[in-house]
């Protein structure tokens, strides 16, 4: 009989805790299996955020190494220069990438460093219980926007692959959903390509993944794994954003 | 090897190489780019070694966590400023037990302040510096000579209690050249950790982490801590002492102002007037044991510091209530002259009936 | 017994080498030295200058409020640092640059046409050697060969550089 299914040999056999319909324990699997797959479970280093997934050493069965708020990248350029044999990956959610962690996330691009980032993009802070994120939607209510996102007090959903990619030390972004099968998919295709990027030195690369989040939403898991089609990536498109293997920025 | 004529910041950087430190991450800030910049120019031709220049002084330490989390020795340096912007690293590797060594070539605060040496910053570095209750071991350098030593011992400190040190140095020790002799070479292979993450090769896979959701396993990491703080307490607090065997007055001071100190004592001594120095060469841990002794045969002491205090508050905390304790400080970055300590010596002296 | 000297002058002027140079000097002869510049944005585009500090014994501070000895290579320095100058210093001006009457009766004044000579050495820039031989003989600080052995170290492979400035400092120093 033809095996589907195997339990990832780099996915501990532990229970998430993660809520029902949520995007991480989804994309925590599929990069485990990336892992297996490739062969890296005992030479990687992986960091996890604060955050939701501040448990994620729970469940990855390589090194990890827990790190500040919005620091993974110079975290992760710590460890890969020291020791540039280590696959080094980030994994990373709104608030800690894209706002504590701009500076050093942009800057890590920007040195080529040799290192993966998974980028968990789901509009809002999920660990605090549903705080605005620099990615909420304009008009989307969180506990700090109550009335709405309104965009001349708060800003604009910030753009974290587009703002990338034409930096010149970024070898491939990509953003993908894990909302559905065919998107999952394509979304573990990505991760291979990312990690594939980083063994082969030629540079920064990152998967920005639209990640549902039921809870923090107010949404049952199918509303809002089908918000993420209908909402989210019409502000965030998915998409090869750079790809330096491509020779062009498709978009 | 021959002595060289080196200012202090770059004596740091060429003991740091000889204590085979792999990684420097820092950011430039006045009075310690003398530092940044030799190690730009040597540790990063050497074979395996590393220097990046970081976008902050948040990256650079946290690259620099990421070093010590493979293993590496690790380095960052900057001044009063920037050392708050590292607090935050700093706490996340006293909660890791990662080994580092920060150097904080101190200037007069606070805010911007000015670039001048000052010593405002003893409470920051001897109370731990970012959130959360745990201590580094500070040491505080009083010539070019020392800070040569004190860096190679400062690699060997952090890696044996696995914690970050801070070398509290200030802007005329960072800026000022002295003769200096290098006593050993950079090793030639580099120095590895034990315990180090470098991926799960023929062992179970590692966590390093900080993050507990249960406070009793929180309250033990801290206890842990703790009992370790108190084996370096007891095994490697250290200072100096100048001219104590007959003194009826001792005065306390650290770094540049207990050179100064010195100076002002030689003086006083050739009027006759029997003074004599502790300078603590650990700030943290603090040689309580030691100012405990001196009381027990002087009754008066006087702390000087280029502050308004605070390694005051330590002499206080050690001598219990005996003694009596007067203070000179110049807060701003002004350096005193040993002559302007000198005749506050001879002044308390004569107050107090000394003669 | 501890001596000081402060050198000041415009940027470009070569003070802080004649600092370094006579630093460089005294640890080749072992005696205790420091070298302190003044740093940061107060030397940007304006007058620099360095002390150096020569002792038999331990060195106490770094920093010079009342030098025994004062080289003043330009007319801001002559008027900023003249009253700092201890009670029976010396006080080095460079007489080509130098147009300020010096009003202080207790010091000793030594005027060097410091560029003045270089420029008949055929060597304009090395004014500060000049001035520094001139410094060396008036005070005796150490002696001219361990400045000359103290060029050759910072300088090392520039050959012509060590053979200019030697030049010069011998001019400095037959002045007197």
């Amino acid at each position: 009989m033809k095996k589907v299914y195997a339990h990832p040999k780099s996915l501990k056999r532990a229970v998430f805790h993660y809520c029902p319909g949520c995007g991480h324990s989804i994309a925590h699997r599929l990069i485990c299996e990336v892992i297996d797959e490739m062969g890296l479970q005992d030479k990687t280093v992986g960091i996890p955020p604060p955050g939701c997934s501040v448990f994620a050493y729970h469940y990855f069965d390589v090194d990890m190494a827990e790190c500040a708020h919005g620091r993974g990248a110079a975290v992760a350029t710590g460890i890969k220069r020291a020791c540039p044999d280590i696959v080094v990956f980030t994994y990373q959610g709104d608030g800690d990438l894209a706002a504590i962690g701009t500076a050093e996330t942009i800057h890590a691009a920007n040195r080529g460093e040799n290192t993966t980032t998974v980028f968990i993009n789901n509009a809002v802070y999920g660990m605090t219980g549903g705080q605005m994120a620099p990615t909420t939607l304009r008009g989307m209510k969180t506990t700090t926007t109550p009335y709405g996102r309104d965009h001349v007090i708060e800003g604009h959903p910030i753009k974290m692959s587009e703002m990338l990619a034409p930096l010149e030390g970024v070898a491939y972004i990509e953003r993908v959903a894990v909302n559905s099968p065919a998107n999952i998919r394509k979304a573990k295709k990505a991760i291979t390509k990312a990690f594939q990027m980083q063994l082969d030195k030629r540079g920064f690369s990152m998967v920005e993944i639209l990640s549902p989040c039921p809870t923090n939403w107010k949404m049952t898991p199918i509303q809002a794994w089908k918000w993420v089609d209908d909402e989210m990536s019409k502000i965030f498109p998915l998409g090869v954003y750079k790809d330096v293997t491509e020779q062009k920025s498709a978009d | 090897m021959p002595k060289v004529l080196m200012d202090g910041n770059s004596a740091i950087g060429e003991a740091a190489i000889r204590a085979g430190c792999q990684c420097y991450f820092g950011y430039p800030i006045t009075p310690q780019n003398e530092l940044i910049e030799y190690m730009a120019t040597h540790l990063s031709r050497r074979k395996g070694c590393v220097f990046v220049q970081a976008e902050s002084e948040l990256a650079a330490i946290n690259m620099v966590y990421g070093a010590s989390v493979v293993g590496a020795r690790a380095m960052t340096s900057s001044s009063s400023p920037g050392i708050s912007l590292k607090q935050e690293g700093i706490s996340y590797l006293a909660a890791c037990e990662l080994p580092a060594v920060i150097v904080n070539m101190s200037r007069g605060g606070p805010g911007l302040g000015s670039i001048a040496a000052a010593q405002s910053d003893y409470f920051q570095a001897t109370r731990g510096g970012g959130h959360g209750d745990y201590r580094t071991i500070v040491l505080a350098p009083s010539s070019v000579q020392e800070l040569a030593d004190l860096t190679i011992r400062a690699f060997d400190l952090a890696d044996k209690y696995k914690i970050p040190v801070i070398i509290l140095g200030d802007g005329v020790l960072g800026q000022m050249m002295e003769p200096v002799e290098f006593k050993q070479e950079a090793p030639a292979v580099l120095p590895v950790r034990e315990g180090s993450l470098r991926g799960a090769k023929g062992r179970p896979s590692k966590i390093i982490k900080t993050f507990t959701s249960n406070p009793a396993e929180l309250e033990e990491i801290n206890w842990s801590l703790f009992r370790r703080y108190g084996l370096i307490k007891k095994q490697e607090t250290t200072f100096e002492t100048f001219m104590i065997d007959d003194a009826k007055l001792v005065v306390v001071a650290f770094g540049i102002a207990a050179r100064i100190a010195k100076g002002a004592i030689r003086n006083v001594r050739a009027e006759g007037l029997k003074v004599g120095l502790l300078r603590p060469i650990t700030l943290w841990p603090f040689p309580d044991e030691a100012v405990k002794e001196v009381v027990k045969n002087v009754n008066h002491f006087l702390v000087f510091e280029m502050n308004m205090g605070q390694m005051l508050e330590d002499v206080q905390l050690s001598l219990e209530g005996k003694g009596e304790v007067s203070f000179y400080g110049r807060p701003g970055g002004v350096i005193p002259t040993p002559s302007e300590v000198s005749r506050v010596i001879s002044r308390l002296y004569y107050q107090k009936g000394l003669k | 017994m501890l001596i000081k000297t402060l050198f000041a002058g415009f940027g470009g002027q070569g003070v802080m080498s004649m600092g370094l140079s006579l630093a460089e000097a005294a640890m080749l002869e072992g005696k205790n030295v420091t070298y302190l510049p003044a740093y940061g944005a107060e030397v940007r585009g304006g007058t620099a200058n360095c002390t150096v500090a020569v002792s038999d014994d331990e060195i106490a501070s770094p920093v010079a409020s009342s030098p025994e000895f004062v080289i003043a290579m330009n007319q801001p320095s002559a008027v900023k640092f003249q009253h700092h100058i201890q009670s029976g210093g010396l006080f080095f001006l460079n007489s080509s640059l130098v147009e300020a009457d010096i009003i202080r009766g207790d010091i000793e004044i030594v005027r060097v046409p410091a560029n003045k000579v270089a420029e008949d050495l055929g060597s304009p820039k090395s004014a500060n050697m000049i001035m520094l031989g001139a410094f060396i003989k008036k005070s005796g600080l150490v002696e001219l060969q361990s400045v000359i052995e103290s060029l050759k170290r910072i300088l090392s492979t520039k050959k012509k550089l060590i053979e200019i400035n030697e030049k010069a400092l011998n001019a400095g120093y037959n002045l007197f």
